[in-house]
């Protein structure tokens, strides 16, 4: 059964609007002296909590040195297939001895980059993090590959307690070496 | 295994279960034949024991007899005869079989002598995993995962050694990691037959060296990377190139001998990383020579053919398969029925027209080109290739396949390395085509001079002067690429499978063959190795029974009866000892 609704004929205030648009003057006022909650983005950018997973990127240690030994796990455990290095040898460099194996070429396809974190998860010698880079833009399929160089650009140095090659030194130069 | 006897079984009883094994069989074997694992570092089915590692540990015991009657003594408990289990671990490589032995691989004093093995070797090691070659092939990572306690005990600095010696031109050797099995120098003087590996110092100073002044440089020392149970030995060819876990493992076949090593090769996404040995005790063991590791090279190689040519110029498959066909079907007399019984041996140059086949071919390409020489009547040659044999899995034939064209029929005696006869030919102008399917006829004694008297038609993997002459050149697929099989010295026929994906635009050899034979009149064949296996099989009676699919990984052992009167030019090599040539050829 039809159910009618009874249409009410409009009151003199409703036909003079004038209340009405007092009220949304109201509102409009009460805005102009509220603060702002919209940002100016791109020239504002938000602060960005600590552990958010951003674009994934490579650190160095705090010596200023490749930490990654390119065990290929990252590549291994990306579950979108994003993560492609190419391992190479390490010939002894004065600052970096007892460095064996670093990568050639380390790309990371942030068109399939699903910014999950395994990669920073799984890697042996804390060189791979997700930082707070949120937002990447390119106008080329290529453009969005980072490379190695890219990604030591966007990760800088993280301070860590490890020191690993400095112990490698110590233990060689000290003590154990035969 | 350990040269079992034959005849003589005996019972043992291996983690409460009875299996029948051969007398003389040690404990790691037999518990195998009962489907358990015994871990093991130093002992290598292959290789003599010495018990050095001490991780095969595992508690035995004797059905208890009364020492004077020899009278069974009876556990009143069970009402079965009494094991008198021995209170200390053995080792089980060294321990043999004998009746009635009783072993535990997993008691509480097998574990526990493992675990406490696994964190000895665990003290010195270097934490290398993530940069170790070994990684994920590692029998120490594996046993450390089931044995080792997961945390360090040890508070002390660890050995610090060297970690690039380079022992020879092939092998890089990381001292940290050696666990002082002994494998590679075992292999070394057992295998190999060049005693250069040893240890020199004591303790924790002990290392793996070479003796002063030599090296291991010799054709077989990366034998010695595969059973390094860890990382120790690299290849330095393979070093820090690709995680093991990521490359796919394809059964292949060794081509550069007539020995036909079972190799696997491992490739990732198209690319050829490294070439081992797969096991066959009939064949090669589980060694191949470092020549043959290194032949995946030339899937890369520069001077790789990647286009047809015609004159030079690239074109499209199509285009110079026919005009391949042109030039040979071009060259049948008109007038002669096509489809007569065909003697090729009685014009071996009819129309002109010259086949050099190829040993390096496999046994279905060279069906094809025995098809395809019968219906143009001409009888195909072969270039053999000599060197020295080394006695062990490199023979002194270096085609792989010659007996494969033997079977077939595509030649009736040996080739010779020199196309004399062909060069007569073309001198007298009797030959006016030459289809070389991957022989370099210079090489074979042909001059420039006489090659440019010819119309070549060229089907082959690389570039050389053939193909530099060639009027029509159409590349073809390495031995990676493709699938078929060979007939190796012991007239076994193996088989090897495609392992990466051919450079775009490459036919498969045998679709550019069946289009040649259907273009010279040879019927429709396939090229597809299933059904071409059918075909094979009928038309070749020594083939009659086989099938590619139900070919097996270790190969098919024919009659070689029908050629054993020829003189081949294999001496003795491993598993294989080449039959009395008769006097009266030689």
């Amino acid at each position: 059964m039809a159910y009618v609704v009874e249409r009410k004929p409009l009151t003199l205030s409703e036909r003079m609007y004038i209340p009405q648009i007092l009220a949304g003057m109201r509102v409009t006022l009460k805005h102009l002296f509220a603060p702002n909650v919209t940002m100016q983005y791109p020239e504002e950018r938000p602060a960005i909590p600590t552990g958010y997973r951003g674009v994934p990127t490579l650190v160095k240690d705090p010596n200023g040195r490749e930490k990654c030994v390119s065990c290929q796990l990252c590549e291994f455990v990306c579950p979108p297939k994003a993560i492609r290095i190419t391992p190479g040898s390490v010939e002894d460099q004065p600052d970096r001895t007892h460095v064996e194996k670093g990568p050639q070429a380390f790309d990371i396809d942030m068109l399939r980059c699903i910014y999950c974190g395994l990669c920073q998860e799984v890697c042996p010698e804390e060189a791979i993090f997700l930082q707070n880079q949120y937002s990447m833009t390119g106008y080329t399929r290529a453009e969005m590959v980072n490379d190695k160089a890219r990604l030591y650009e966007l990760g800088g140095t993280l301070p860590d307690q490890h020191f690993k090659w400095d112990k490698k030194k110590d233990a060689a130069e000290h003590g154990n070496a035969h | 295994m350990i040269a079992p006897a034959k005849t003589e079984l005996v019972t043992v009883n291996i983690d409460g279960k009875e299996v029948s094994v051969p007398k003389g069989t040690n404990v790691i074997e037999a518990a195998r034949l009962a489907g358990v694992d015994v871990p093991h570092y130093c002992y290598h089915p292959k290789l003599t024991i010495v018990g050095n590692c001490r991780m095969c540990l595992i508690e035995m015991g004797m059905p208890a007899v009364d020492p004077a009657t020899k009278a069974p003594i009876t556990d009143t408990a069970t009402g079965k005869q009494k094991i008198n289990w021995i209170p200390r671990p053995q080792i089980g490589c060294a321990t043999n079989a004998s009746p009635g032995l009783h072993v535990k691989t997993n008691s509480p004093m097998a574990r526990e002598s493992r675990e406490g093995v696994t964190e000895f070797l665990l003290i010195n090691h270097p934490l290398d995993c993530p940069i170790c070659d070994q990684a994920g092939e590692c029998k120490l990572q594996e046993h450390s995962t089931a044995y080792g306690r997961g945390y360090s005990r040890f508070v002390e600095q660890k050995n610090v050694k060297p970690k690039r010696t380079e022992l020879g031109p092939r092998v890089t050797l990381d001292d940290e990691r050696c666990i002082l099995c002994s494998r590679c120098v075992r292999f070394s003087k057992e295998v190999a037959k060049d005693d250069v590996l040893g240890f020199v110092d004591r303790g924790s100073y002990s290392t793996l060296t070479c003796y002063p002044g030599k090296q291991l440089a010799n054709n077989y020392s990366l034998n010695t990377v595969d059973i390094c149970p860890v990382g120790a030995l690299t290849s330095t060819d393979f070093r820090f190139k690709m995680r093991v876990w990521f490359l796919k493992q394809t059964p292949s076949i060794d081509p550069e001998s007539s020995v036909g090593a079972n190799t696997e090769v491992w490739s990732r996404e198209g690319v050829i990383y490294r070439i081992t040995p797969r096991q066959n005790d009939a064949v090669n063991d589980t060694w191949m020579a470092d020549s043959g590791r290194v032949l995946y090279k030339q899937v890369k190689a520069d001077n790789r053919l990647l286009a047809p040519t015609i004159n030079g110029a690239a074109t499209a498959a199509q285009m110079a398969i026919k005009a391949a066909a042109d030039l040979l079907v071009g060259r049948v007399v008109p007038d002669e029925p096509r489809g007569k019984t065909a003697h090729p041996e009685d014009s071996p140059y009819r129309n002109g027209i010259a086949i050099v086949g190829s040993g390096r071919s496999s046994v279905e390409e060279q069906f094809l080109t025995k098809k395809l020489a019968d219906a143009l009547k001409v009888s195909a040659q072969l270039v053999s290739r000599v060197g020295a044999g080394d006695k062990i899995l490199v023979s002194a034939d270096r085609n792989p396949n010659v007996r494969g064209a033997l079977v077939t029929g595509l030649i009736t005696a040996l080739p010779a390395s020199q196309l004399t006869s062909l060069a007569a030919g073309i001198d007298a102008g009797k030959v006016k085509t030459v289809l070389s399917l991957g022989e370099d006829l210079t090489a074979a004694g042909l001059t420039a001079a006489q090659l440019a008297k010819v119309s070549i038609i060229y089907l082959g993997t690389h570039k050389n002067a053939t193909s530099d002459a060639a009027k029509v050149g159409i590349p073809t697929l390495t031995v990676f690429e493709k699938s078929g099989t060979f007939v190796n010295q012991q007239f076994r026929l193996q088989k090897f499978a495609k392992a990466v994906p051919g450079p775009a635009g490459i036919n498969d050899d045998l679709v550019t063959l069946a289009e040649l034979v259907a273009a010279a009149g040879g019927g429709m064949v396939s090229f597809d190795l299933g059904t071409l296996w059918t075909a094979i099989a009928a038309a070749v009676p020594a083939l009659a029974s086989v099938s590619y699919a139900s070919l097996s990984s270790t190969g098919l052992l024919l009659d070689a009866t029908p050629w054993a009167a020829l003189p081949f030019v294999e001496g003795e090599t491993l598993h294989f000892k080449p039959a009395a040539v008769p006097a009266a050829v030689a």
